[in-house]
């Protein structure tokens, strides 16, 4: 192979993924002057933001002037179980208004309340309505807002390119190796910095709302360059995907019908999420149907409906009531909002899940319940990325939005995705811009490298023979919902270890037939790869935590253990090339953050606690390179 | 469980043909599913783009039993117990293989509709509109792109108009930027002399395929017409403006439309405004 005779594209920054995250890392790197290139498994604007339904969660107090960022910061951390690195919740919460206002001026046209403003909607763990929306199909409209944008802005958009492998020269990044999946043609891109922007590892279950473009990409990216991965354990279950017919199972039901007034019940008709309200949550969480009803009609000092607990305590609500026999004819329990809502309404407020419905399952939901169930949702945990930066233990190498971790702990609110992608999109691309200005020389990568990443990216088209890729997927997906599902135990996730190790041989023989033009034989061949070391890091990180929390239930060590609080699991690989796993113990938060996070809401809303907090960001992006990822939240805060 | 006959056409734009697959159809499937079937157990290099599997990206395009629609949402009960189902690439596009086709026209065509630019804020800094303002406009940004109606538009499909009109999902597109009330630019000019809103013969075919049911002849692309008539055409006006030289509009801060691009020969959309990347080939 003559690595002079590829086809090679310099930028000075390459994006990985054009999902939220991606698109507006790009803006902001292109905005800050770099040439930036993007890489995109798909065409642009066909990323899986745009089953993103809800809205995204701003405390701009549009609807309820009582919002605000520190409300919203404790929110987070409590939906987190208080794992979340702090840092990140804080910037989050204070960043995610500005953003959402800064789409509006780049034409998105969100929901309005009478007055004129952005509307914002209720969601599972939020005190106040907070998500700004579009109806049902925020992910959409958030997606066409940064792609109509982002074309005008110098960036190059390369469709339909899958990254192969990072290049490094010595410990920093140099580019990364890729085809394109329409001609199966190589591509070099080299650049000083790349930022991972490639969503979650869904597609390693069966039962999922995740799109085929769920590998976890990004995160094999990065174990195989050196960086450091952490909280795979927490996979989210949403807790209403659809339950049938079977080939939609797993398809997402917006949290927004809970979030309108519908409720759940199971086969007697029993309302039954009255039955799982957890301690933590029980003096915010309404204990009546009487109580329920006046939070619908919107009456003051009402408590919040239990539907709208977090995704994890629902979702395993939901799973216990069919595990009792109590569940709906196919497995799940029922959604209902023909009862609550008139068909005008849910038509307007719900209109993608009443055509979803409509259309794919022959259920009119202005008419009759839904049926739904938990389905592997979102990543909790990913790459382990610097607060403030984005960046990974790799210099040059960020990673943000779902395939980054940190933010959202052990558990994700729902409406912090679409907003994570936005706040960190930007605070990625400054960083990296920073970063790539500070630079003292251009690092190149040998042509070692390159070989090696294209001879193995063609050892599949190569075999003479060797195993069905479509067939190992799904024995993947097999191992993965049958050892390591919503319930885990240490036993089980062990054998699921095993059936990995074994099923890794197969995949080193994988075979794909024909020619490597538009090839998906030879697409899915590939992508096992980065699903074999995510489900690995899933495996190897739910079995270490010894506990039960937020999206991580262990059978055998039930409910959540105070000095496993302590402690983020890291993962990297060895200089074996084994996947090493270790217990890291976090650094305690800086004290206003401590204060508002555990505070009573009482005394947050009253200024009794937390008077004295910063309102603004204050990230010293030098002293910020300074430090390492292992002293993310010392050095944030000096 | 039934078996079903397939015919699926294979190839890429050196030619190709018609092959049959029979497989087992279950309850609930649709022909997507169908499609993964046939890739997993008979022809595992079958060409086929797709990503959500829900109606609400707009990848899996393509041409079933004659009519465009997206192979996610198209049910397998639509069909007669013994009907063979055909299944082609969009036609108006360049086939890349099998039921892959190149749709970076409409990628191409997006890049010269002029930016949003927004209007000045409100005296407290925030922008305001009112839902029964931005209803319209919400329609059209329903859209998921799965350019259906660029596929059955006459202009595009029959008449090879791909260098006189934008077609309707640009139509639309730019009609929900004309009709946002918080958008500063007069888009009427483009509307007319580069988009080429006189081509359509308002013959509803892309209304009728659109997925998002989003009413995109009546609601966009006749408003849009009107607009242009008034302007441009208006008897009345040509008078007053020959006899009095008056009420002539304000011109708009000029925006060059960036012109057709030429064929590309990667899929990469270059970024406009900037020329920034070098290539070395």
């Amino acid at each position: 192979m003559d690595v002079s005779e590829i086809q090679t594209i310099h930028h000075d920054v390459v994006i990985i993924g054009a999902g939220g995250a991606g698109l507006r890392a790009a803006i902001e790197c292109s905005a800050q002057g770099l040439n930036t290139g993007v890489l995109s498994k798909s065409l642009l604007g066909k990323a899986h933001t745009v089953m993103a339904e809800g809205g995204m969660a701003a405390a701009m107090g549009n609807v309820d002037k009582r919002d605000g960022w520190k409300i919203h910061f404790r929110d987070t951390m409590r939906g987190g179980k208080f794992l979340n690195v702090w840092r990140m919740a804080e910037l989050h919460a204070k960043q995610a208004p500005a953003r959402v206002r800064e789409l509006e001026e780049w034409g998105a046209v969100f929901d309005r309340t009478k007055d004129g403003l952005i509307n914002q909607r209720n969601f599972g763990g939020h005190r106040y309505p907070r998500l700004a929306h579009v109806g049902d199909r925020t992910g959409l409209e958030l997606i066409r807002t940064l792609q109509d944008h982002g074309v005008h802005q110098g960036i190059d958009f390369h469709m339909e390119c899958t990254a192969l492998r990072l290049l490094k020269d010595g410990e920093r990044i140099a580019g990364v190796c890729a085809y394109w999946r329409e001609t199966g043609r190589l591509v070099i891109f080299r650049a000083p910095a790349v930022i991972l922007a490639t969503g979650g590892g869904g597609r390693a279950w069966r039962v999922t709302s995740n799109s085929w473009e769920y590998t976890g990409d990004g995160i094999a990216l990065a174990y195989d360059a050196g960086a450091e991965l952490m909280d795979l354990e927490f996979t989210q279950f949403h807790p209403t995907g659809m339950v049938w017919p079977p080939s939609v199972r797993g398809t997402l039901v917006t949290e927004g019908v809970r979030g309108e007034g519908g409720i759940l019940l199971n086969n007697q008709g029993k309302r039954f999420m009255f039955e799982y309200i957890p301690e933590r949550f029980a003096p915010e969480t309404a204990d009546t149907i009487e109580e329920s009803d006046s939070w619908l009609r919107g009456e003051e000092g009402a408590r919040r409906p239990p539907e709208l607990l977090t995704r994890d305590v629902v979702a395993r609500a939901i799973r216990a009531e069919v595990e009792a026999g109590r569940g709906s004819p196919h497995g799940g329990a029922f959604l209902d909002i023909a009862n609550r809502r008139d068909a005008d309404f849910i038509k307007r407020k719900l209109p993608s899940m009443y055509h979803q419905f409509k259309e794919l399952a022959e259920v009119d939901i202005t008419q009759e319940a839904m049926e739904v169930g938990p389905t592997l949702h979102y990543f909790m945990g990913g790459i382990r990325v610097h607060a403030e930066t984005q960046q990974t233990n790799v210099p040059g190498l960020f990673a943000c939005g779902e395939c980054a971790a940190g933010l959202h702990g052990a558990n994700r609110l729902g409406g912090n995705s679409l907003s994570d992608l936005i706040v960190f999109g930007t605070l990625s691309g400054t960083a990296a811009a920073h970063y790539v200005r500070n630079l003292s020389s251009t690092p190149r990568a040998d042509d070692d490298q390159i070989e090696a990443a294209f001879g193995w990216a063609r050892e599949p088209l190569m075999r003479e023979n060797g195993e069905n890729p479509y067939v190992l997927h799904d024995e993947l997906q097999e191992i993965m919902g049958k050892y390591v599902g919503i319930i885990r135990t240490g036993e089980e996730i062990e054998e699921g270890i095993d059936k990995l190790a074994a099923l890794g041989k197969k995949v080193a023989e994988v075979k794909a037939h024909g020619a490597s033009q538009y090839n998906p034989g030879w697409h899915e061949a590939l992508s096992l790869h980065s699903l074999m070391i995510t489900a690995e890091a899933v495996a190897r990180a739910g079995h270490l935590r010894e506990e039960s929390r937020g999206a991580h239930t262990r059978l055998d060590f039930e409910g959540e253990r105070d000095e496993w609080v302590k402690y983020n699991i890291v993962l990297r690989k060895d200089s074996d090339g084994e996947m090493e796993v270790e217990k890291v113990e976090r650094s305690a938060p800086v004290a206003y953050l401590d204060e508002i996070g555990r505070a009573k809401i009482e005394d947050l809303e009253s200024g009794k606690v937390g008077a004295d907090a910063p309102d603004g960001s204050d990230i010293d992006l030098d002293a910020a390179f300074a430090g390492t990822v292992e002293h993310v939240e010392e050095k944030a805060h000096g | 469980m039934a078996e079903r006959r397939f015919r699926i056409w294979r190839g890429n734009d050196q030619g190709g043909d018609f092959e049959a697959f029979d497989e087992e159809v279950s309850e609930g499937m649709v022909v997507l599913d169908v499609l993964h079937v046939i890739q997993a157990r008979q022809a595992p290099d079958l060409a086929v783009r797709w990503n959500c599997k829900a109606g609400k990206c707009g990848s899996c395009s393509m041409e079933i039993n004659g009519k465009p629609r997206l192979a996610c949402m198209t049910r397998m009960n639509i069909f007669e117990a013994d009907e063979t189902i055909t299944v082609q690439p969009l036609k108006t596009f360049p086939v890349v293989k099998d039921l892959v086709s190149d749709v970076s026209w409409n990628y191409q065509q997006n890049q010269r509709i002029a930016p949003f630019k927004v209007k000045a804020p409100g005296p407290d800094g925030k922008h305001r509109m009112y839902q029964e303002d931005v209803d319209r406009v919400q329609e059209f940004r329903k859209c998921i792109e799965c350019f259906l109606c660029q596929n059955v538009c006459h202009i595009l499909r029959d008449r090879d108009g791909k260098d006189r009109f934008v077609g309707p999902r640009f139509m639309i597109r730019a009609a929900g930027l004309e009709m946002n009330p918080l958008d500063d630019r007069d888009r009427v000019p483009e509307v007319r002399a580069e988009y080429g809103s006189g081509m359509c013969n308002i013959t509803r075919c892309c209304t009728e395929v659109c997925p998002e049911g989003i009413n995109i002849t009546d609601n966009g692309i006749i408003p849009m017409k009107e607009r242009v008539v008034d302007r441009y055409y208006d008897p009345l006006r040509l008078v007053g403006r020959k006899l009095f030289g008056i009420r002539k509009r304000k011109e708009p801060e000029s925006y060059t439309v960036p012109a057709q691009p030429q064929p590309r020969s990667q899929n990469t959309t270059k970024g406009s405004n900037t020329a920034k990347s070098k290539q070395d080939e």
